[in-house]
């Protein structure tokens, strides 16, 4: 294992399985009456928050209060950075009050690394930019095994807006990582140019591609990040890429749905096909807990001279 | 001392003896469970399990446990320990718990077994059975089922052989010259 979990590119296939293995005894610590062991007791985590999150910040302060770290919540708004202090004496502040793991989110990509040159915590990618999203990955590829038992050869559609999509850029190194065959969808202008070179395929016509399908990967319209010229509306985004009832009807019956949250229902996912039996929408929220409490684990329980 | 300590078939008698030892001391398996520390301590608890349901006609139910979480060395190794299933599929409060290990050394491992296995319930009582206590105790933790003392130097690797897990059973003791 690496020092610090910046990007899905960093991880080997023997990585990853670590990592899957390990956060599976942490899914059986969830499901205790107490839902806490020792391991990281004394140990500082500080959520690193420039960008707005629910999930991801709550799922990182769940895990790592599960393994008994002190966790230090820090956001943009009403703080030093709101009075104009630099990411760099933020993050000199933090490693002087003694942080062992940093878990940064930021809009700018690549903001975790260069944490990495300033500090000498352990930095966790909780989403950078348009660049990555490394725990969200290995939360899916973790979800995606304990259903079908395996990732090697599952057929993954990922469809949406994958230029703006950290998700997608993650889940699509990870899968490609663990020998599974990606296929992006989605509008020609919402496909990165350099997909190819990723070791995935991409297509159009969503239709043609449900048939085949163990996982259909649905991602968020980022209302935010869209300007006119990607599509011309919603409604018409959602009448081609949608994934509908009807759509479901084409994917093979013990298929999975799947979608990072937060989901715009009604854009790219209709409600009904969100509470399907098939929809594991739910179970992602809950694995990501045990992945990131895998991470935290690997990360602060070896030595740090060792491991640099 | 160096070579086998334990041949397969006193692994079997070992056994057999702990299984009515515990039946004596527990008065019979009414409310008494095997708790496994993994890895190995878990294939003795089974074997145990088998026993005694040889001897009385009754099954006594298995879990295994793992204990990293509750290490007191975590940070201090090159890589985090490795992390073993935990599967206790009954509640352990009012119980008597027999946990089972195959080596006792230090205590530590026991240290921790404790605190995992309270932080899942309160049971009434908590034993302990070893296949082999080997001294060099660091904490004030003691076996109530003692398999075979085997005397060793504290640097000695004393390896449990299981069937399920090695192929054979028996108890190797290398390493360590005096």
């Amino acid at each position: 294992m690496n020092e610090h979990v910046l990007s899905m590119h960093d991880l080997s296939a023997e990585d990853v399985t670590r990592i899957l293995d390990t956060a599976e005894s942490f899914r059986e610590v969830g499901t205790r009456v107490i839902k806490k062991v020792p391991a990281l007791r004394g140990r500082t985590v500080v959520n690193f928050f420039l960008e707005n999150s629910t999930r991801t910040r709550i799922s990182f302060e769940l895990a790592a209060k599960r393994l008994s770290a002190d966790v230090i919540n820090f956001s943009a708004s009403g703080s030093s950075v709101a009075k104009g202090e630099s990411l760099k004496d933020t993050a000199l502040t933090l490693q002087a009050m003694g942080a062992d793991a940093i878990v940064i989110r930021h809009s700018s990509s690549g903001s975790p690394l260069q944490l990495t040159k300033w500090v000498d915590a352990h930095v966790l990618n909780a989403g950078d930019g348009t660049h990555e999203h490394p725990t969200q990955a290995l939360l899916d590829l973790y979800t995606m095994r304990e259903k079908l038992h395996r990732l090697e050869g599952l057929r993954v559609a990922i469809v949406g807006d994958v230029l703006h999509s950290r998700v997608a850029r993650s889940l699509s190194f990870g899968l490609v990582q663990m020998g599974a065959d990606v296929t992006l969808v989605g509008p020609p202008t919402l496909i990165p140019p350099d997909a190819p070179a990723w070791g995935v395929h991409v297509s159009y016509d969503i239709d043609g591609v449900l048939p085949k399908l163990d996982v259909c990967y649905m991602l968020r319209v980022q209302k935010e990040r869209q300007r006119l010229e990607y599509f011309p509306s919603v409604r018409e985004y959602a009448r081609f890429f949608g994934l509908t009832r009807a759509r479901v009807g084409l994917m093979p019956d013990e298929a999975l749905i799947m979608h990072p949250g937060p989901m715009n229902r009604g854009v790219e996912i209709d409600s009904d096909v969100a509470d399907l039996p098939s929809s594991v929408i739910e179970e992602q929220v809950t694995n990501g807990i045990a992945i990131r409490m895998a991470l935290l684990y690997l990360l602060l329980g070896a030595t740090k001279e060792e491991a640099s | 001392m160096n070579g086998t300590v334990m041949e397969a078939e006193d692994v079997r008698r070992a056994l057999t003896r702990i299984a009515h030892e515990i039946l004596e001391r527990d008065k019979g398996v009414a409310d008494v469970v095997l708790v496994g520390i993994a890895d190995r301590g878990d294939d003795l608890a089974r074997r145990l399990s088998a026993e005694i349901d040889r001897i009385e006609g009754a099954e006594l139910p298995v879990g295994v446990l793992d204990i990293t979480f509750y290490r007191d060395d975590i940070g201090m190794r090159a890589e985090a320990p490795e992390v073993h299933e935990t599967r206790i599929p009954f509640d352990v409060s009012g119980k008597t718990v027999v946990l089972v290990d195959d080596v006792l050394f230090t205590g530590r491992t026991i240290r921790s077994a404790m605190d995992a296995l309270i932080d899942l319930g309160r049971p009434r009582k908590i034993q302990l059975a070893v296949l082999v206590d080997r001294g060099h105790r660091e904490l004030p933790i003691r076996a109530d089922f003692v398999g075979k003392n085997v005397p060793t130097n504290r640097a000695d690797d004393v390896r449990v052989l299981i069937a399920e897990v090695d192929g054979q059973d028996g108890v190797v003791v290398e390493g360590a010259r005096r």
